[in-house]
């Protein structure tokens, strides 16, 4: 009687364990899959540009003409790739530094505050839809370069700017995390040897959290490089490489949405246009990896 | 023996809670004092008004008086900054920071305006011989403090501390973080300071107070119950509590 029981009791456990396992493996397989189907038909399709329709790679990183419906078609992204670096990169001059200053503000000077008000607010601003980001951007931010810059205030500067409000709630909460983790002894110890509150924190908490701060800073990198429709509104979408801040660009992500209602798939523009999205692919592997490797190195 | 910081009437509290009742003693130049007491009775807590680091609490309050030498340390006057110059520190949890053993101890320095290399060096090397660590990192001051064992870092910590040049050094529980060995090496370390700086140490082992200190302090509750030379406190204790409490029968 006892031991029919323990069996019942363990062909129970033996059923839950086994339901758990398949379930956790066909959902992880089909994980898998997408992801793996995925980077495929980009990179089949991004790859036939230079296979099938013998285009140059070093033409198209190097050259500087986008006219794929021309006579001949020229397929230069240099000026996206530019772009859409140049956009990322000035996002994150302007993001960074105010992410930490408010990072500091809310775990250093002013934790109550900060915690309940400041933060919940930065944070909010990662949940607004980017439609809403490039509207503003273009009815305040574009009108403001414009009245004082030469040109359409259409730019890189728009974008850059634009993108700096959007990736400030990543870089931010990254760096509240990375400051408040921080042990308190640290900072005691600082304190203790006649050491202001400044200079604690620009000679212990800034260089101790430095690798912290910098994955916040390339995920905010790598997610302004894939935003599309805010930048697109306001960077005004001329395919070449600007000489000023204040000039009409492109990146990767504003041409490939621009473009590829207009295309039909399978021809050279259409491929060309996968090649884009192959680049951006590519791109967020390297951010990816590079925030792995910082994450190994704040942990030594 | 010269009296050098003087606490008179000393009321603390930590919001409501009252943690120092009405505190009064002097603590002797180039001397070792020791605070004893249970946990909880307040001893940190005094430790760290004599440098000032409970200011950093949120909702401290102090009532009573405080002279370093002759500065009332809590008087408006009073540069924090420097008191804590003045008044080094050493914790209870080996703190090094991520940087060289060299940085560690040229830290405060360059923190007070030194910058020419070879001053800097020249103190890095004398804080490290006074902290008896010179020999053992010599050969390696550009590695990490953070890979040194913890007894050496503690003596680190001490070296860190010297390297500004003060006058009383505090230690909250120096020891109780490390091995046995460590520890010896740390009260003879102590021995050898005490004939230039004033140190005032927290510990919970009596038979260290009795070891190391000249002085020893009683606390319970908040309360300094009873302060004496420690070869006194320990054999021939006045307040029944104090002898309790020696004698192992509670806390
Ligand atoms: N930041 C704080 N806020 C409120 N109460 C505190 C704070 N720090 C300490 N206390 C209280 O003050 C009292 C004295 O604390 P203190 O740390 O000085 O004790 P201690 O004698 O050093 O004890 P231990 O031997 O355990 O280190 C304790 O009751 C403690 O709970
Ligand atoms: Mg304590």
């Amino acid at each position: 009687m006892a031991r029919s029981v323990e069996r019942e009791k363990r062909s129970k456990h033996l059923t839950e364990e086994w339901v758990g396992r398949v379930y956790t493996l066909i959902c992880v397989g089909l994980l898998v899959l997408t992801i793996f189907s995925m980077v495929y038909f980009v990179a089949s399709k991004g790859l036939s540009t230079f296979f099938k329709d013998g285009v140059n790679p070093i033409d198209l990183f190097t050259g500087v003409k986008w006219a794929p419906e021309g006579e001949p078609p020229l397929f230069g992204a240099l000026p996206f790739i530019v772009g859409s670096f140049s956009t990322s990169i000035l996002a994150a001059l302007i993001a960074a530094p105010l992410g930490f200053c408010a990072a500091v503000f809310i775990v250093e000077l002013m934790p109550k505050f900060g915690r309940k008000v400041l933060q919940p607010v930065i944070e909010l601003l990662a949940g607004i839809p980017s439609v809403v980001y490039g509207f503003v951007g273009l009815s305040v931010i574009v009108p403001f370069f414009r009245d004082i810059f030469p040109g359409q205030g259409l730019g890189l500067a728009a974008g850059g700017v634009v993108l700096s409000i959007m990736i400030l709630p990543t870089i931010t909460t990254i760096a509240t995390d990375a400051l408040a983790a921080l042990p308190a002894g640290l900072k005691e110890g600082s304190y203790a040897l006649g050491s202001t509150r400044w200079q604690t924190i620009y000679r212990i908490v800034l260089p101790t959290t430095l690798p912290a701060l910098l994955t916040g800073i390339v995920l905010g990198i790598a997610r302004a490089f894939g935003e599309a429709l805010a930048v697109q509104m306001v960077i005004g979408n001329a395919p070449h490489i600007p000489t000023s801040l204040f000039e009409s660009a492109s990146t990767l992500t504003s041409a490939i949405t621009l473009s590829m209602g207009n295309t039909i798939m399978g021809t050279a523009h259409n491929n060309a246009l996968w090649t884009l999205a192959l680049i951006l692919l590519t791109m967020t592997f390297v951010f990816v990896f590079i925030v792995r490797w910082l994450e190994r190195r704040s942990k030594v | 023996m010269q009296v050098l910081i003087d606490i008179k009437n000393l009321d603390l509290y930590y919001g409501e809670f009252h943690a120092l009742k009405k505190v009064s003693m002097s603590i002797p130049e180039k001397a070792i004092t020791a605070f004893i007491g249970p946990s909880g009775c307040g001893k940190s807590t005094l430790l760290r008004t004599l440098n000032r680091m409970n200011d950093m609490i949120p909702g401290t309050r102090i009532e009573g008086s405080i002279r370093v030498g002759d500065t009332d340390i809590y008087g408006s006057d009073v540069d924090v900054e420097t008191l804590r110059k003045k008044v080094g520190m050493v914790f209870q949890q080996p703190n090094p920071f991520p940087k060289s053993i060299y940085d560690n101890v040229a830290y405060g320095p360059r923190l007070h305006g030194i910058t020419k290399k070879h001053e800097l060096d020249e103190i890095v090397e004398k804080s490290l011989r006074s902290a008896a660590l010179w020999d053992e990192v010599k050969d390696h001051l550009k590695r990490s403090a953070l890979s040194i064992s913890g007894g050496q870092q503690q003596r680190l910590c001490i070296a860190r501390a010297l390297a500004v040049n003060p006058d009383v050094l505090l230690m909250d529980e120096a020891t109780s973080a490390l091995d046995p060995i460590s520890t010896l090496k740390i009260e003879e370390l102590a021995q050898e300071l005490k004939d230039r700086y004033t140190i005032v140490m927290v510990t919970h082992n009596m038979h260290q107070a009795a070891r190391v200190s000249n002085q020893t302090v009683f606390f319970l509750n908040g309360e300094v119950i009873e302060y004496a030379d420690t070869e006194k406190l320990f054999s021939n204790p006045t307040d029944q509590r104090t002898e309790d409490y020696i004698s192992g029968r509670f806390g």
